[in-house]
Order: C-alpha cells, then structure tokens, then sequence
C-alpha cells in the first residue's frame, strides 16, 4: 500500500475544501436553514405530526440525507474531473499508486467533507428545532455508508463527464428529483397505494427511510432492506470503478 | 554498458486505429543522456507516455531499471520522473503545496530539505508561497521540473523541455540536465532542436512514423547532420559555376541568381571567407547572403524518402 501516496491525495483534495470554505461548507448549511426556516418552524408548526413526530423534525433526516447526496457527487466528481480536465492527471495515472488508493484519495477526501457537513447541519438544525436520536451509531453508519457511496458515484460521474455541464446533469436532472420524490418532506405511506408501490423503486426512498429510523425508530421501509440497499448500490458504484481502471476508460488510452 | 529501459516490440495503436508505435525497440543505457528527435506525431510521446504509464501498449514489453512496466508498476514507475509537453499544472495551490503532494502521490515520505533544494536550483524559492496560477508560463515549466524531480527518480523524462521557453530558461534547463547527469540520472529528452541534441545528448534516436529510423552516438550522427549551407544572392544571373571555382561544392540555382555553398558547421574553417575572395576576384557580385544549417525536417524528408515503400500513413500529432 502507496500510503504516502492516499495521504497526498486526500490532504490534497481537503486543501481545496479549506480554501473554498465559504462554497463548500458555508453555502450548503445556510441553503438547508432556509428549508429548516421556511418547512420546520414557518410551515412546520401548522401541519400534523407525522408517525408522532413534529413536521420539523420530520424532514431533519430527509434534509440531511438532500445535501449529503449532492455534495458527495459533487465533491468527488469535481475532484477527479478537474485533474482530467486540467491534464494534471497525467501525475496520478504515472505515480506508482493503485487504483485502490487512487480512489481511496479522492473518495475518502469527498466522502470526508460529505459527513463534515451533515454534521453540521445536523448542530443548524437543532437550533431550529428539538429532535432527539434514537439510534445514534446507526445514524453515523447510514451517514458515512452514504457518504461513501455516493462519492464512489460521483467519482464515476467525474471520470464519464467530458464537460461541465455532464458533471451537473446527473445530480440535478436525477439526483435531486428522486430525493424530493424519495419522502424527504414526506411519508411515503401518505401516498396513494399506486404512487406508493411506485415509489420503492426510487432508492433514495431507503436511503431516507433507514436514516430517519436511526432517528425517530420509524422507518417507510424496514431497516434491514434500507443497509441492504445502500450496501447494495456501493457494490455496484465499487464494480463501476473497477470496470473503469480495469479498461482505462477515459482514464488512458 | 548497463541498460535502464529496455523496449521490445512495442506496438501502440489508438482505438482511432492510428498505429503511433510500430514493433519499436530501444535500449536506454544507464546515467546518459538521450535525445529522441521525430517531427510531430512521430511517436516519440506515445513511446515516453507508454512508458511512464499513461498510455497502454497495445504489444511489447518495456523494463524500465529492470522491472516490467505492467506486472512491477510500482517498482517501475518509483524510478521515473516526467516532465511532459503540455504545460500542465494546477492553478489554485502554492508551488510548495504541488511539488510536496508530487512527492507524496510517488510514495516518498516528506523531506522539506529536498524540496528546498529542487526549488533553490530551479529558482523557485521565492515563489514557493505563490499560487502557481500567477505564474509565467517560464515559471510553470520550472515547477513542472520540480516536481518531477521532487521523488528524486533514477530516470527522468523531458518531452520537449524547451519548447517555447526563453534563453535564460533554456540555458539553466541544460545546466540542470548535466547536474542531474553529473548525479547519475538518467535523461531521456525529446526536441525539434538539432543543436539542442547537439549541445547535451550522448546518444540520439531518430523517430519517424511509429518506428526508430536510426539511433547512434551523437558524434557519430553529427557528422551526417550536421552541415550547413551558405546562400549568395547575385546581382547577375550565371550560366554556370565559373571554372576557377568548380573545385568547390558549389551549386547553382536555375535562375541563376544563386548559388549554395555546403560546408561542415564544426570545422575551424569554414570556407566562407576564401569563397567570399574567390568571388570577388572572378568579377561576381553579391547582394546578400544568409547561412542556414540543415534542419531536422531535411532529415527527415531524406529518411522518410528512404523508407517511403513501407511507409503509408501520414504523420499526426499524437495524444
């Protein structure tokens, strides 16, 4: 193992969150109090408890869930695109590094600012509104399995992406809609039984679910299928990474 | 002579199906420096590019300090350093920030004493803290050196080290290659510029549509290269080269207007000045005159015109 190498990688990548602190940390927690304010205290305190739970922190887990899926494709897209783009890329691929490690890098660094964040987040929101957790290690496990997921997905996003506009499409043309439509201000079982069947096909759905057990004990779907779904898509994210080193894709010639 | 990189049978053809590489074999011998020369598209950054390890070959094999380049990369590539062609560097970060990382990404635990020392000979120090973005592109080239040399490898690349640089640039670059062959690294460099080959090579391949055309000691090929032409325009056209000056390699154009005088850049005498007084004194006037030293491209239009019946495809600039 190229340690030095995945601890080059990694500091070199959370430099640049460093720098960009404003963007990177600052935006996302004050675009998620706006939802806290508009949804949780402003709306929130007019709409009925869901599964006993107040509406503002109902959408706490669904929130957090939001931010840490674009901004793990995001950070980890962009951190693997810019290197392509800039050319830079021609250091990595001739260093004496693994793709393991490459990976380990990039998607430990992204994966890392990812959970900063929702930790963040998760201390925004309490000062809006009261919530406890039930489950608190089960929270941290679906928060990092998540992180890490989708900043394999979005490491995969930044190596198919040939330009910008490619590294923005999956995340608001799919991303976003399947986490809006994935119960984040919602209980899925409030929906037709149609759109509710229908709905299980989105997998943000368990994605969302299994977080908001580990914080109310409540879940749309059991919280057994919520890991093995999350389990489930990081495998395939791992397998498409594979597929990509093994063949070059995009990577060399 | 101990080789350092061996190339067997190399083959590379994009999936474009351009063939770049054809059955190309070369020894590189350990602690010289070696020049590849080739017109663009040549091949010569897909051979360096294959390599190092950014582009796959599609047959062959390459060592590289005796490790195969695909089955022992890590050991392979530890030994490496590149400087590629394209000016390529991040833009946001410090030049400290980017040489360090480059150190880390090639395994090597941090030593801020190497990297002072790779900044103070490039004349970076003072830039260290500078955001490489603020850079001249003479600068960007600098830090693109150090950071190939900030894993202190045994074998260093230069694809096209001087392309577009100044002459200060110029100058310290070949300084920096005979230090870094005075600490037994070897160098293998590519360029347009004869006299750059000239000036620091040892040895000299000569790359052509895929495949090495020839690879000899530089002497050895400066004989063959290395002539240079005077050209005397005259005031009146000639019919033919006077008597009195047929004994010298003189040739007239077909206007007339003419004539070429051939002659050995390294000799002491070139010749000039006799040829000069022999005109004068055969009543030919001249109103200008201009030398010109053979170039690489009339090199390369003779061996390509040599080799022509196996050669089909054009050349092309290659990834």
């Amino acid at each position: 193992m190229n340690f030095h190498a995945i601890r080059a990688i990694y500091l070199f990548e959370m430099a640049r969150t460093w720098r960009t602190l404003l963007q990177s940390i600052a935006s996302p927690v004050i675009s998620t109090s706006l939802y806290f304010v508009v949804f949780g205290s402003a709306i929130g305190s007019r709409m009925v408890e869901i599964d006993g739970i107040s509406y503002g922190a109902f959408i706490i887990p669904g929130l957090i869930m939001l931010m840490l899926l674009n901004e793990s494709i995001s950070n980890a897209s962009f951190g693997i695109y810019m290197p392509r783009f800039s050319g830079t890329i021609y250091e990595v691929l001739s260093a004496p590094v693994s793709y393991v490690e490459i990976v380990t890098g990039y998607v430990g660094a992204a994966a890392s600012k990812s959970i900063i964040l929702g930790l963040l987040i998760l201390a925004t929101a309490r000062l809006f509104v009261d919530f406890h957790i039930a489950h608190p290690v089960w929270m941290v496990t679906f928060l990092v399995l998540t992180a890490v997921t989708f900043s394999l997905f979005g490491f995969i996003i930044g190596v198919w992406a040939d330009g910008f506009e490619k590294l923005q499409i999956i995340p608001m043309m799919i991303v976003t809609p399947l986490t809006f439509l994935g119960g984040t201000f919602y209980s899925v079982n409030m929906l037709p039984p149609v759109w509710q069947t229908i709905t299980l096909f989105n997998p943000v759905v368990y994605l969302i679910s299994g977080f908001r057990w580990s914080f109310y004990g409540v879940a749309d779907v059991n919280v057994g299928i919520s890991l093995g779904m999350t389990v489930l898509f990081m495998v395939l994210c791992v397998g498409g990474i594979h597929w990509i080193f093994k063949t070059g894709y995009r990577l060399k010639n | 002579m101990d080789t350092v990189i061996s190339v067997r049978n190399l083959n590379k053809t994009y999936d474009s199906g351009f063939q770049a590489l054809k059955q190309l074999d070369l020894d590189i011998h350990k602690g010289e420096i070696f020049a590849l020369l080739g017109p663009n598209g040549a091949g010569k950054t897909t051979l360096i590019s294959i390599i190092c390890g950014i582009v796959r070959p599609t047959a062959g094999t390459v060592l590289a300090g005796g490790f195969d380049i695909q089955q022992h990369y890590r050991a392979a590539r530890g030994k490496i350093g590149l400087v590629p062609q394209e000016l390529t560097t991040d833009a946001f970060e410090t030049v400290w920030a980017t040489v360090t990382f480059s150190r880390g990404l090639f395994g090597k635990p941090r030593n801020p004493a190497h990297i002072e020392r790779i900044l103070k000979d490039l004349s970076l120090w003072d830039k260290r803290n500078d955001k490489i973005m603020a850079l001249s592109g003479g600068m960007k080239r600098r830090v693109m050196i150090a950071k190939a040399l900030s894993h202190e490898p045994e074998i260093l690349f230069l694809d096209e080290p001087t392309a577009g640089v100044d002459v200060e640039l110029r100058r310290d670059m070949w300084q920096l290659v005979e230090q870094l062959r005075e600490r037994g690294v070897t160098i293998i460099l590519t360029t347009h510029y004869i006299q750059e080959a000239e000036e620091l090579a040892d040895r000299i391949g000569v790359i052509n549509h895929g495949k090495l055309v020839l690879v000899d000691e530089k002497n050895a090929l400066m004989q063959k290269l290395g002539k240079r032409e005077l050209h005397v325009q005259l005031v009146t056209p000639l019919t033919r080269i006077p008597e009195a000056l047929s004994a010298l390699p003189l040739t007239l154009s077909e206007d007339g207007l003419e004539i070429t005088f051939t002659f050995d850049a390294r000799d002491e005498q070139s010749g000039i000045a006799p040829l000069l007084r022999q005109l004068e004194d055969n009543g030919i006037e001249f109103r200008d005159l201009r030398t010109r030293e053979s170039s690489l491209e009339d090199i390369f239009v003779h061996l390509v015109h040599e080799s022509r019946h196996d050669e089909t495809t054009p050349g092309r600039e290659s990834a």
